[in-house]
């Protein structure tokens, strides 16, 4: 088992699990407080239009993943911010625009069929360098804005028209974190694939909710939980030699239910 | 109240808002002086929130003219507390009681350090002002009712305001702690011009000294009462006053010609 640990592509793995860990922990903690999981799963799943745009075109499927993402990100943001009421209809239907596009696209690209269950539930164990790179660039982006504007997402959060009061600016912030959300789903869909993007954002915050008395200690405690269950997830998937994405999001499954048990029996 | 030299604490000219071409506050005319005590009383949907937010400069005008302090409201911002319907607050943001209250520190966006000693040290002087000194370090999620509206109103008084604007601040109160809440406000009023949108009438009356009605028009009443005549021109029912118990209350005088009606 050790030696497994000195492999090549077992380092990047690790590393890739620590971004997505970092990233899904802080900007989950939003997600969760905002009760926008749905929102971030939109997202996710309209990147995939990316994928079939860039193997279309021909370019980097990550990069493709990225610019849909931050194009999917501004218009969630404008549909809740402009038409709330009517936002889940436009989040659902924005879900499946991007799948049926990234399909269609991929079928009209001759002779080429991409690995499509690789950016479906991810492919942590063959994440190329350069992939690792921008990962690790997006990560700390998020990092710095976040650290810049905690208390005005806080803030954003807990009560917006007092913060509007306040002078912070509401708007932009709203567009800045849906941003934040796109950019952390291009981090995130390596590890996990794009269909359990949801599942790393939303189980470890709300399990962590439980025990925070603020959101930045609910990062901190998602940001531990992220990493066991990253840990966990690649040895279940080493030993059973089953795909590592689901492998993550099975152990975390099984905690968020278990902490559920336990808290509802006591 | 034209003779008056002073500048008014809130000055709205000829007023007019429409949410999506329907009118919603219609030619508005209202001046509140300094240390008025003002009950804001309406219909729902009569426009009392927005008349709220207009001068709290979250929402423009269509027509017309405000100002808060001689300024427009949204300079006139760092000068006002707010305290807002307790249904805006989301309360699963973990959060403490100090944290919540720290948020009316607040200035613009941004910052790696947003609040100094003196913000923390003015966050316990708001807490104490409020009554809520032992609530700072309990978490907003476990307040009952009137515990959380002196948070706020913590929060509303951290940076020193001349004006106190508060939405429905009872609404979750019991009438006990209504009553108490009021009378707080009262001693609040030697400092500090108050206006208050509230739907209990009863304690209203004993604390106020002016009544804003709000139904599309707006009525000033330079005094504490409220008449049938006001109650029904401003519910478009007629209500009845009812009460069981000691309940503090007066009997209202009756209503004179209102000459701006």
């Amino acid at each position: 088992m050790l030696e497994l640990l000195h492999m090549h592509f077992m380092h990047n793995a690790l590393l890739a699990a620590c971004l997505a860990g970092i990233v899904c922990a802080i900007i989950g903690t939003f997600v969760v407080i905002n009760r926008i999981v749905f929102i971030s799963g939109g997202i996710a799943h309209t990147a995939y239009g990316g994928v079939g745009l860039a193997v279309y075109f021909g370019f980097a499927p990550l990069l493709g993943i990225t610019l849909v993402s931050i194009l999917a990100s501004l218009v969630m943001a404008w549909v809740s911010l402009k038409a709330r009421n009517r936002a889940d209809t436009m989040i659902g239907v924005l879900w499946a625009l991007g799948m049926a596009l990234g399909v269609i696209l991929l079928d009209l690209t001759p002779g080429y069929h991409v690995d499509l269950m690789s950016f479906l539930f991810g492919s942590i164990m063959t994440v190329p360098g350069n992939d690792l790179w921008l990962m690790s660039g997006l990560a700390v982006i998020i990092l710095c804005t976040v650290g810049y504007f905690y208390h005005d997402f806080v803030a954003l959060s807990f009560d917006p028209e007092f913060a509007r009061v306040r002078g912070i600016p509401v708007g932009f912030l709203h567009v800045l974190l849906m941003l934040m959300i796109g950019l952390s789903v291009v981090v995130v869909i390596q590890v996990v694939g794009l269909i359990l993007v949801i599942a790393l954002m939303s189980i470890s915050p709300f399990i962590a909710e439980r025990f925070s008395p603020s959101p930045l200690r609910m990062m901190g405690i998602s940001l531990g939980l992220n990493l066991i269950f990253a840990l966990l997830g690649l040895l279940l998937s080493i030993c059973l030699n089953v795909s590592a994405g689901p492998s993550i999001i099975l152990v975390a499954s099984l905690a968020f239910f278990g902490v559920q048990i336990v808290a509802s029996s006591r | 109240m034209k003779s008056s030299t002073t500048t008014p604490v809130i000055d709205i000219q000829n007023l007019s808002f429409a949410y999506h071409h329907s009118l919603v506050l219609e030619n508005v005319n209202l001046q509140i002086q300094e240390r008025d005590f003002a009950a804001v009383i309406g219909p729902n949907g009569g426009g009392k929130t927005t008349l709220v937010k207009l001068i709290l400069g979250l929402l423009t005008p269509d027509q017309g003219k405000i100002r808060v302090f001689g300024r427009p409201p949204r300079e006139a911002s760092p000068d006002i507390g707010y305290t807002p319907q307790d249904t805006e607050i989301n309360s699963s943001v973990p959060m403490s009681t100090e944290q919540a209250v720290l948020m009316g520190c607040m200035r613009g966006g941004g910052g790696w350090r947003r609040f100094s000693a003196s913000d923390r040290e003015m966050v316990r002087e708001a807490l104490t002002q409020a009554g809520a000194e032992k609530l700072a370090t309990k978490q907003v999620a476990e307040l009952s009712g009137g515990q959380r509206q002196r948070v706020m109103l913590a929060r509303a008084l951290v940076t020193r305001p001349r004006l106190l604007v508060l939405d429905e601040p009872t609404a979750n109160v019991d009438s006990q702690g209504q009553s108490e809440f009021f009378d707080f406000l009262q001693k609040l009023n030697d400092q500090v011009t108050i206006m208050v949108v509230s739907h209990d009438l009863m304690v209203l009356s004993s604390h106020i000294k002016s009544v804003v009605c709000v139904s599309k028009q707006v009525h000033f009443h330079d005094r504490p009462e409220i008449t049938s005549e006001m109650l029904s021109a401003a519910y478009h029912c007629p209500v009845e006053l009812v009460t069981h118990g000691p309940v503090p209350h007066r009997v209202l005088a009756a209503h004179e010609p209102d000459d701006n009606a």
